[in-house]
């Protein structure tokens, strides 16, 4: 049945489903009972102490006590912030990621970390990380960037029953972001399949996370021009649906890329790296990126704004991609 | 002692003589170039592992670190499967992905060896957390050592654990150096052990050349684990003979420490002290102690004949174990 859900309800909903289904299932992060960031309300007069912990400041401990424990047959779902996850890399990296390949395929890992990004809203350098590419660049991690309550639910609810370490990259400027979610196995959205919120014939853009709404407002600006923009939101980075994204750009022939990490080494850079190896010849203009400039987040509005894709870059890209 | 059966203890010589015997053919076959990369050898630290180990079931987990062939051996792994992953053959433990520092067999709870320093620590506590939220009895136990009880991931487990009454061992094995830095040079209290105090936990110093000591250290941690009375510290006191890891040719002993202070400590050599026991005890004879030693020694022998005709892997299992719900590579 479907509901309408703002997107933390929407990741509420997926672990208390999982929950219900599974009592592998369980839950830890810091100040989750009384869930200071909104998407685990309730989960403790529920499911009870023994499922839902409250987690000391010491991220590298339990980021790996989540590990140890889906080795012996739990599903952790761990709740993070972004920017704490480099207090626990070593664990992430050295453990999460690599177990498995290094001991010959006999650990299974079936791990949830969510990570919210907070940025956008004034929390400077240290608050505002959106690390994704750092770990599409380490082998062992599927990623997961939904840009929706449907995908943030749907996504979340997959990962949780996948047995490989999974990072979903909750993006805090979508926090409340209205949208309709299903219900239980109907709710399941796949691994690898990108969602195409808006079809056109000009110019593809390939959107991330939070770039999702600025580009489906750069489209129907565009719109007004008569130019017609395909909008499509790769959902997972890894795996990442490339044959969307090189049908697409094999009808328009131009590819913007809209993406809130930093631009080098990005998620960009990988999607614009695969169009220009398979899909060359389809390519009528350079690739455009649009992505967060090279520099730390400031605190100051004025100049924070300026770092991250916005829908007038997106616009101001898609034109250079149509200039003769 | 006299709560130990003869079986247990006759079994841990023969463990400790396979561990010894094990090291000493990799010190040979290392040197020779039959398998490259670092291998850290645990002569010495022998009745740390098997003592430890002893006290444990099937069911209960252990996690290890860089100098950890021991461990696996102790808890009834395989020697052959073990020797065949040194020297990177299909039929290793780890198909010749993991190497001399990532022997693990999930069938007999041991969760793989680390070369992190400390790594392990965090993943051994969520699998005590896991028979915590399952209503389990099992136990899980971590070796580390005298350098990696300086490591936050140490501390935080350690806190961890003990909040939540984890049933965790915290196995410190105190061989005296980090690499070359001994530990009165990094660690801040007199006895790792007495750290244990600051998490609220027992902190036990044991001699750990004794593993008849350490088996009965463990077997009172292990029990206040599945009584669910929480983790314990146990420091075991022990000693490197060999350097830090083969292959580290520039590091000369003479540098940090002194042959007398080696010497000293191979005059309580754990066998010796093992073996000294069983025979004054009347529980082995001095030739029943050979022929372990003998017999361990030939199943070494079998084990490196094993692993020198196991084939090494094809160019495609490259791509093999990255997944467990497979995707595709990029």
């Amino acid at each position: 049945m479907a509901s309408t859900a703002i997107y933390v309800e929407a990741i509420n909903q997926a672990i208390m489903e999982e929950m219900d289904r599974d009592q592998s299932v369980f839950i830890m992060g810091e100040d989750i009972r009384r869930s200071v960031y909104g998407a685990t309300a309730g989960l403790l007069d529920k499911y009870g102490e023994n499922r839902v912990l409250d987690t000391p400041l010491s991220e590298n401990g339990f980021f790996g006590a989540a590990i140890g424990a889906s080795l012996v047959g739990m599903r952790p779902i761990v709740e993070t912030l972004t920017s704490f996850m480099w207090v626990a890399m070593d664990q992430l990296v050295s453990q999460a990621a690599k177990m498995r390949y290094m001991f010959g395929g006999q650990a299974t890992l079936p791990v949830v970390y969510r990570a919210t990004m907070f940025y956008g809203g004034g929390s400077a350098a240290h608050h505002s990380d959106r690390s994704y590419p750092m770990f599409m660049n380490m082998p062992g991690f599927k990623i997961l960037v939904p840009a929706t309550p449907r995908d943030a639910k749907g996504l979340l609810k997959t990962a949780i029953r996948d047995n490989d370490p999974c990072i979903v990259f909750e993006d805090g400027t979508l926090g409340g972001a209205t949208g309709e979610v299903q219900e239980g196995d109907a709710a399941l959205v796949p691994f690898g399949v990108a969602d195409v919120p808006r079809s056109g014939s000009d110019v593809t853009v390939v959107a991330i996370a939070g770039a999702v709404p600025m580009a489906l407002r750069a489209a129907e600006e565009l719109e007004e021009d008569g130019v017609s923009v395909e909008v499509i939101d790769p959902r997972t980075l890894v795996p990442l649906d490339k044959s969307t994204i090189l049908e697409s750009v094999a009808k328009t022939g131009r590819l913007v890329i809209a993406d809130p990490a930093h631009k080098v080494c990005s998620a960009a850079s990988e999607i614009a790296s695969i169009v220009s190896q398979e899909g060359f010849w389809d390519l009528q203009a350079p690739i455009m990126k649009v992505a967060a400039e090279q520099v730390h987040i400031p605190y100051t509005p004025v100049l924070e704004r300026l770092v991250y894709p916005s829908s007038e870059k997106i616009v101001d890209a898609v034109r250079v991609t149509l200039e003769d | 002692m006299e709560n130990v059966s003869k079986e247990k203890l006759v079994q841990m010589l023969e463990r400790m003589w396979l561990i010894r015997h094990f090291e000493v053919r990799v010190m040979e076959v290392h040197s020779a170039g039959e398998f490259t990369g670092a291998a850290h050898p645990y002569i010495g630290e022998e009745a740390v592992a098997v003592g430890a180990c002893a006290a444990l079931e099937d069911t209960d987990y252990i996690a290890g670190n860089h100098r950890s062939h021991g461990h696996p051996l102790a808890k009834g792994g395989s020697v052959k499967r073990a020797m065949a992953e040194l020297y990177g053959r299909v039929d290793g433990y780890c198909k010749g992905k993991g190497g001399s520092m990532h022997l693990a067999d999930f069938s007999i709870g041991i969760l793989g060896e680390s070369g992190i320093v400390a790594s392990s620590v965090p993943v051994a506590t969520g699998a005590a957390l896991a028979a915590k939220i399952q209503g389990e009895d099992f136990v899980s136990m971590v070796f580390f050592g005298d350098g990696a009880s300086n490591q936050g991931a140490c501390h935080e487990s350690m806190n961890l654990a003990a909040l939540w009454s984890l049933p965790v061992i915290f196995l410190c094995e105190n061989n005296q150096f980090a690499v070359t830095t001994s530990y009165h040079d990094s660690v801040s209290v007199e006895h790792i052990s007495d750290r244990a105090a600051a998490y609220n936990m027992p902190g036990i110093l044991v001699d750990g050349q004794d593993a008849v000591a350490m088996y009965e250290a463990t077997r009172e941690a292990v029990a206040r684990g599945r009584a669910g009375e929480g983790p314990t510290l146990i420091e075991a006191l022990t000693y490197r003979y060999e350097e830090h890891s083969l292959g580290l040719g520039r590091v000369r002993r003479g540098e940090y420490r002194t042959q007398g202070q080696i010497d000293e400590w191979r005059e309580r050599d754990p066998i010796d002290v093992l073996e000294h026991t069983l025979t004054t005890q009347g529980i082995l004879t001095r030739e029943e102690c050979d022929a372990i030693s003998k017999a361990k020694a030939d199943e070494v022998d079998e084990a490196v004949e094993f692993a020198r005709n196991s084939p090494y892997p094809e160019p495609e299992e490259l791509y093999d174990d990255m997944w467990a719900d497979p995707i595709p590579l990029p």
